[in-house]
């Protein structure tokens, strides 16, 4: 039997961004990259979740999966925005969470902010490809 | 960081994602159907050569072997990277994004 392997990640902080450009159900793409943004909230790492292309769909208001038989995981992202909420007010979680909508990909497909389930920056594409630019570890569906 | 599109620019928008979403003189690598933009007189030819002037523009070799298609097919200005290549380009830029 193996030795159980230990991870120490105390104090170790990294910028992660994930990429979402899929829309939701069609392909595994999505609910591939909330596990690891989960995975990223557990181990207190920094975190862009951006939305671009069709990825914008997967926090779309008023999904109802009942009747395809899958997991309505946009619900998933409201929790998430909470925990960001409490990390935000929460002095001694150093986690800086950012939600980003890609502006063009929104307005290409006649969305707007309050068309989501969560707050939301909207960021136009020049200056999301700065901050893309400055992220240590990204990881994209 | 690098910039790598996997997917045929005739099928999917991941090279317009790319080229929106990237930071000028960010390098861009081409490999699997990604390939596919690179090469001459095409659809998406003027869009690539566009590019250019922004990024560096690399394509995988083996990618490019493997449809058919030879140095001579490849448009100007692009540089044909072997997987060698494609470590050293990782090694040298860090972060790497991919346009699934």
């Amino acid at each position: 039997m193996s030795d159980e392997i230990e991870f120490n990640t105390a104090g170790v902080t990294k910028k992660f961004m994930y990429v979402n450009r899929k829309a939701p159900y069609g392909t595994i793409y999505a609910l591939e990259v909330l596990e690891a943004v989960l995975i990223s909230a557990a181990f207190e790492q920094h975190a862009c979740i951006v939305f671009v292309d069709d990825g914008v769909y997967q926090i779309k208001k008023g999904q109802d999966t009942d009747a395809v038989n899958m997991k309505n995981f946009s619900k998933t992202y409201g929790i998430i925005a909470m925990e960001k909420e409490d990390a935000d007010e929460d002095d001694d979680i150093d986690m800086v969470w950012r939600i980003i909508v890609e502006q063009e990909s929104m307005e290409a497909r006649g969305l707007r902010a309050d068309d989501f389930v969560i707050d939301v920056e909207v960021i136009p594409s020049d200056k999301l490809a700065v901050i893309m630019s400055e992220q240590e570890i990204v990881i994209s569906g | 960081m690098i910039h790598t599109v996997n997917k045929s620019p005739f099928e999917r928008n991941s090279l317009d994602s790319c080229l929106r979403l990237s930071i000028k003189g960010s390098p861009i690598l081409l490999l699997e159907d990604g390939v596919l933009a690179a090469t001459k007189g095409t659809s998406v030819s003027e869009k690539v050569a566009a590019a250019q002037s922004d990024h560096p523009i690399f394509v995988l070799g083996p990618d490019l072997q493997a449809r058919g298609l030879a140095e001579g097919d490849i448009a100007e200005g692009i540089t044909v990277v072997d997987y060698g290549g494609f470590v050293d380009l990782v090694v040298e830029h860090g972060t790497v994004q991919s346009w699934l």
